[in-house]
């Protein structure tokens, strides 16, 4: 986005010029031709809620996420959802944020109470959420956002407070881990961190007590924006939208000084001075992204003699082999970018462009659209300005994504072997192939929720599910619900495929097919449909029906069913409708073995 | 700044909050007065010429406002503190 006033639904934020402007800002983004997605939130309030809806409404729409909103009444959270929850069941949120906050606690200990009295009423404070929890699990089938609690403007006990069993601060704390314990055994429920976001705006400044008495809003007016944004970053994780990798600058970005000029042996890079501390930390926690699956590239004006020399400096953290793409050339960085996104197979938007030099940003910005260019001023800020920029919120962790990174580099290895071969069908296989297609299981449930909301190109109808989802349409004996796991000799690729289909009658009604783009053209999606139709023999089915969506993404499958030996059925403006007699099918590849 | 000039000023906040094409402020306008005007509004609007005038209102002050006259008033009287 290069519209300035919509910049400020990143980071950083001008709180009070985005309140002012919210209309503005709305008719802004609304006006975008970018397709998306739609979710209902119900919002449940333990204080009034009007103001942070206004705003989440801006950042999700920033997200590319449309939101149907339901407010209960005023500090209606707990009878909303547990006594009276018709209008609420009606509405069916795919999400519902209970927005409450430490002036909900309605069990506080008293100076009088025994230790085990105040362990009572934890215990009871506990009960009385997690049953507002699992009513949303067992009647909504939806998906829970839950506050924890930030701490309270007062101390009685001063310092104290924090450590006695009676002080508000430690029953707090105690709250917040019971919490946190439940989000951990949980995977449908997440918590927004309240407590760290007022203690980041600084606590006195949050407690606005003049917003509580006249407004019965629980911090100040203007710290809403940063409030809405962190849950925000939640939804938008939850459906995919969170950012993929990173592509960083060199040289002042990652080590101060220029290598080429300066020599390697000259770099600030280490321990030895302020400077060389602060870019030695931001290596540090760059280098920890890779074990949340966030792949880092390198895009440098540089010789690559000299990139490679600064990246093996002794006292770097980033090293070559962290990288999966090294650009180090003279071609103009946007360029570099589209290249690295197109090389890994990804959307030049879903990577994050670090440069000190503002110039170099600007051309990113310009040339690429959507672009996603950090914030950055002087290294001793790196780190808060990406951190609080919430590209990467985690919402879920898989095998995958700690292996991720291992994963794209065997495709490069794939991708030179394929280069030693004539013959296409060679070289697949020499890859040794070995296919797991089968119903969903409860391991891979939540690979499978997580591809559902992210995967974009090879994607054919683009149809978002959450978690709970997937397990309902699992246990359905209407549906039929396929996952493909690939593996070769150069490694294992998890979980890259998932269809699912419903039965009506004799037919097969295809609701989703999307695939992983990093295992194109390696036989899979063939794979996938040859087990499809296979299991729809065994039911008795006539006939199996392929749906095409266009989005702006999916281009690459708009022939997909055709290349199947589908008949085109319908068009409509650019969706289609296909339809295959799988009688007449014959298997559509020999190539990838696939388990029984 | 003159009173004058504070009500220009009022006549942009509210237009910009409140989604209007046109908003002439007098001394004698309420709430009741303009379209969309409401409680939860009102707390934007506070906020807005809070930042706009670069003052802050204490809780006694907001209670206390009847009309935009008064408004003005207090602003007046804050700028020239």
């Amino acid at each position: 986005m290069t519209e300035p006033l919509l910049e400020q639904l990143n980071y950083p934020t001008d709180a009070a010029l985005l309140m002012r402007k919210k209309n503005t800002v709305r008719k802004m983004l609304l006006a975008s031709q970018e397709k998306r997605i739609k979710k209902k939130i119900a919002v449940l309030g333990g204080s009034t809620t009007h103001d942070i809806c206004v705003m989440l409404d801006l950042f999700l729409l920033y997200h590319g996420i449309e939101v149907d909103f339901y407010e209960c009444e005023y500090n209606q959270y707990y009878e909303e959802i547990m006594f009276n929850n018709e209008a609420l069941k009606a509405f069916k949120p795919d999400i519902v944020w209970f927005h409450t906050s430490f002036r909900n606690i309605k069990n506080v200990p008293d100076i009088h109470d025994t230790p085990e009295e105040v362990a009572k009423k934890l215990s009871g404070e506990c009960y009385r959420f997690s049953q507002m929890w699992e009513k949303c699990f067992q009647e909504l089938e939806c998906t829970v956002i839950q506050n924890n609690f930030e701490y309270p403007f007062y101390r009685l006990l001063g310092n104290k407070d924090a450590s006695d069993y009676r002080g508000l601060t430690n029953f707090i704390t105690r709250l917040n881990t019971a919490f946190a314990d439940f989000a951990a055994q949980h995977n449908n429920f997440y918590l927004n961190d309240l407590n760290y976001i007022a203690a980041d705006y600084g606590l006195s400044a949050w407690h606005d007590l003049s917003a509580w008495y006249l407004y019965k809003y629980c911090c100040k007016i203007e710290a809403i924006p940063y409030l809405a944004q962190s849950v925000a970053r939640i939804v938008k994780s939850l459906y995919g939208k969170n950012k993929k990798g990173f592509v960083l600058d060199l040289d002042n970005t990652l080590w101060g000084g220029v290598v080429g000029d300066d020599g390697v042996q000259n770099l600030e890079i280490g321990s030895e001075t302020a400077t060389a501390q602060a870019f030695q930390e931001f290596q540090t926690y760059l280098k920890a992204h890779l074990g949340l699956g966030i792949l880092l590239n390198v895009n440098s004006k540089n010789e690559e003699v000299n990139a490679l020399a600064g990246l093996n400096h002794p006292e770097g953290v980033l090293k070559p082999e962290d990288m999966i793409v090294i650009k180090a050339n003279w071609n103009p960085k946007s360029q570099n970018m589209s290249e690295i996104a197109h090389e890994l197979n990804l959307l030049p938007e879903s990577l994050v462009f670090v440069d000190d030099n503002p110039a170099e940003r600007e051309i990113v910005k310009t040339q690429i659209p959507n672009a996603c260019v950090a914030a950055v001023s002087q290294p001793e800020n790196y780190i808060r300005e990406i951190d609080r920029a919430g590209y990467f919120e985690v919402t879920a962790f898989s095998k995958d994504d700690l292996a991720r990174t291992e994963m794209y580099k065997a495709n490069a290895q794939r991708v030179k072997a394929e280069q030693s071969f004539g013959n296409y069908d060679d070289y697949l296989r020499s890859l040794e192939m070995k296919a797991e297609i089968k119903p969903f299981s409860a391991v891979y449930m939540q690979r499978i929720a997580q591809l559902t909301n992210k995967s974009n190109q090879f994607n054919l109808t683009t149809k978002r599910y959450a978690q709970s989802e997937i397990e309902a349409v699992a246990e359905n004996s209407e549906y039929i619900c396929l996952y493909g796991k690939l593996i070769d000799k150069f490694g294992d690729n998890g979980v890259v495929s998932v269809l699912i289909g419903h039965q009506q009658e004799k037919n097969i009604h295809i609701d989703l097919f999307l695939m992983s783009c990093r295992v194109l053209k390696r036989g899979m999606e063939q794979a996938m449909m040859d087990e499809l139709v296979k299991k729809a023999k065994e039911r008795g089915i006539r006939s199996i029906y392929g749906y095409y969506y266009q989005t702006a993404k999916n281009a690459m499958v708009a022939h997909l069913y055709q290349d199947f030996g589908f008949e085109l059925v319908k068009t409509e403006n650019a969706d289609t409708i296909w339809c295959l007699n799988i009688e007449k099918y014959q298997n559509l590849q020999s190539i990838i073995k696939v388990e029984d | 700044m003159n009173q004058a000039e504070v009500y220009q000023q009022l006549n942009e906040i509210f237009k910009e909050n409140l989604d209007l094409d046109e908003v002439n402020l007098t001394a004698s306008t309420t709430a009741d007065d303009i379209e969309g005007w409401d409680s939860l509004a009102h707390i934007g609007l506070i906020a807005a010429i809070e930042q706009q005038f670069g003052i802050r209102f204490v809780m006694k002050e907001i209670v206390g406002l009847h009309n935009v006259g008064e408004m003005v008033e207090l602003i007046l009287s804050k700028l020239n503190a």
